[in-house]
């Protein structure tokens, strides 16, 4: 019992992790704020199945598709939208969270969502994992999380974008001054964001089904342990993803299911208390947090 | 020839600024006439309306006070994506003191107002030591962390509700209570931020880091606004408890959070009349639409982006500008 929470809570603790890292690229790393994540995260795997079911694509293109849609949905709401209210907090916020809420709301009224909206896995089968057994899928997700998580990592600290992504964040004036195109790194940034999470989508959602109430938890999820772990720390979210991870596997191992919905915000809650600027946040901590 | 619009103050809002204006019933009635005629025109739709419409009125007020109550937090620099919290807080708080100890909704109303506005103070305090988005973030997450902790705790009826609650003694009292109370938060939170305190709290708005720096302690008075904001919003969740006698879940659904949100922005976020009139055009708006089911929250979400991105003002300030100058096109030297 014990073991096997060890087990799922890992894996649980990295679909956090995949689910946050593209908020925190758009948000924590580049400064845009994306509430229109959830809402880009569904739109994903309904995308991915459309063109399996309807279209009847193969599984490999479809999936390619889909991420591609996504990441240029996400450079199209970057370019046309948020570009003209750059710079105005409320204007970012409720614009974005005025996208995200059409789009599920869109796609709740034209009916997607039921039983048979399932992706199907990327490979069949499941392994023994020490005590528990454990689908190809999960364990599939990890090697994801891993690898994006690091990619992200090399991305930001080794690559001309990737630092003009952290540029732009800590000063935009000066990142101008370098010759770095503040309005083309930020729309690069919301559609990289857009990819991750259209990459965690087709990579979780064969995991149940995809419903559209999964936006409104990823997005909470994702801000929770951006919240948690600071923002703009990579590192940070990932043991942010561990620790609220853990904390609701343990949860719903061993107190009951229905109350895992509350350990991210009881856990923001306590953080926000001790530590206002994250647990491992640096970048503008003085600036963003009184 | 390049040309460009020059605006300039009516002589007649020049005149009325100062004591001029008791020169002559024209500047009287030029300055009386944007406070007087709002309230000619709610009585005037309360008493000639059809009953099905003065139903729509009603939630036009509940909505209008809600988005008074996100307008005074967004002015202090707080944007709450969760506005249900405050509805939902007190409508429990109403239902359960009727539902359990039997008190009269003269009682509960009051009390909901007050103790809810003191409940949701203290569980945002922590969140006000945070700045703009990250504020936003957290009050999106409160109020479905109420509903779940409802549903899973099984408390005050669970997912039943709580049935039977008593309504008001009297049934005009349904529509003319909160279109009262809406007029008095309107008028009311105007005079506050324009007194010395409102400055303050406007600075806070502008630039919370100079305020400090003043020696003003501005947690003191965010949470006060939090406080003031919150028995507003908490008056709109216990009035409607008591005209659906009815309290559950669905108090803490997104269209509370998100209706404010959208009226506000379509009639001009910081004007306090701006928010009340996009109730007055959105909730109708949205009876009228009520055959499209869901597709009305995508209708509001379309409607958020559209306003904030061609009409970032609003539609109140325009109108104010409107009434206050006129425009010229002159050339460009």
């Amino acid at each position: 019992m014990f073991l096997s929470t060890i087990v799922l809570g890992f894996i649980n603790s990295i679909i956090l992790a995949l689910v946050a890292l593209g908020f925190n690229l758009t948000f924590g790393i580049s400064g845009v704020a994306n509430f229109a994540y959830g809402g880009l995260y569904v739109f994903a795997g309904l995308t991915a199945w459309i063109f399996i079911n309807i279209v009847k694509l193969p599984y490999i293109v479809s999936i390619l598709l889909s991420i591609a849609a996504t990441s240029l949905f996400g450079a199209l709401i970057y370019r046309f939208i948020l570009q003209r209210v750059r710079g105005i907090e409320l204007s970012e916020v409720i614009a974005t969270f005025g996208i995200g809420l059409a789009v599920l709301e869109l796609f709740r009224y034209l009916g997607f969502y039921g039983f048979e909206y399932t992706l199907p896995v990327m490979f069949e089968g499941s392994i023994n994992l020490f005590v528990v057994t454990v689908s190809i899928q999960r364990v599939m997700i990890v090697i994801i999380g891993i690898a994006l998580a690091g990619g992200i990592w090399f991305f930001t600290h080794h690559t001309k974008i990737g630092l003009a992504f952290r540029g732009i964040a800590q000063d935009e004036y000066t990142a101008l001054t370098l010759g770095i195109d503040s309005d083309f790194i930020a729309t690069l940034s919301v559609a990289f964001g857009s990819t991750i999470a259209a990459i965690s989508a087709v990579a979780i959602f064969p995991l149940g089904t995809i419903s559209i109430e999964q936006g409104y938890v990823v997005l909470i999820n994702a801000l929770a342990v951006s919240i948690v772990g600071g923002l703009g720390s990579t590192g940070g979210l990932i043991i942010a993803a561990f620790i609220i991870g853990y904390l609701q596997t343990f949860t719903s191992a061993y107190i009951d299911t229905q109350w895992v919905m509350f350990v991210p915000p009881l856990i923001i809650l306590a953080v926000l208390a001790l530590k206002p600027s994250g647990l491992f946040g640096k970048q503008k901590e003085l600036e963003e947090r009184v | 020839m390049a040309k460009r619009k020059e605006r300039i103050d009516r002589g007649i809002k020049v005149r009325s600024d100062d004591i001029f204006a008791l020169s002559s019933w024209r500047e009287m009635l030029y300055l009386s006439s944007p406070r007087v005629l709002p309230i000619v025109i709610i009585l005037f739709l309360a008493i000639f309306l059809s009953p099905y419409w003065q139903r729509v009125l009603l939630s036009v007020a509940v909505f209008g006070i809600l988005s008074l109550s996100w307008d005074m937090l967004n002015q202090t620099g707080m944007i709450s994506l969760g506005q249900s919290l405050f509805f939902g807080i007190g409508a429990y708080f109403a239902g359960t003191m009727n539902h359990y100890f039997g008190w009269h909704p003269f009682l509960t109303i009051p009390f909901a107002m007050i103790a809810g506005g003191l409940f949701c103070t203290v569980i945002l305090m922590p969140l006000v030591r945070l700045r703009g988005i990250y504020f936003s973030m957290t009050t999106l997450i409160l109020p479905i962390f109420f509903e779940r902790l409802i549903e899973a705790a099984r408390i005050f009826g669970g997912t039943e509700g709580l049935t039977g609650l008593q309504s008001l003694p009297y049934s005009w009292l349904e529509l003319y209570l909160p279109l009262l109370f809406l007029l008095i938060v309107l008028f009311g939170f105007r005079r506050f931020m324009a007194s010395d305190y409102g400055l303050v709290l406007k600075g806070i708005h502008d630039n919370d880091q100079s305020v400090k720096s003043s020696g003003i302690n501005i947690n003191i008075y965010k949470a006060f606004v939090l406080f003031m904001a919150s028995a507003v919003g908490c008056f709109a969740g216990a009035f409607i408890t008591h005209v659906y006698l009815f309290v559950g879940m669905p108090v803490f659904a997104l269209d509370y959070s998100i209706l404010p949100i959208a009226s506000s922005v379509v009639g001009g976020v910081g004007t306090f009349a701006g928010p009340v009139l996009g109730a007055f055009i959105l909730v109708p708006l949205s009876e009228i639409l009520r055959q499209f089911g869901g597709l009305r929250i995508v209708f509001y979400g379309m409607f958020l982006v559209i306003f904030i991105v061609a009409l970032p003002d609003g539609i109140f300030p325009y109108i104010q500008r409107k009434y206050q100058q006129f425009e010229r096109w002159v050339e460009v030297k």
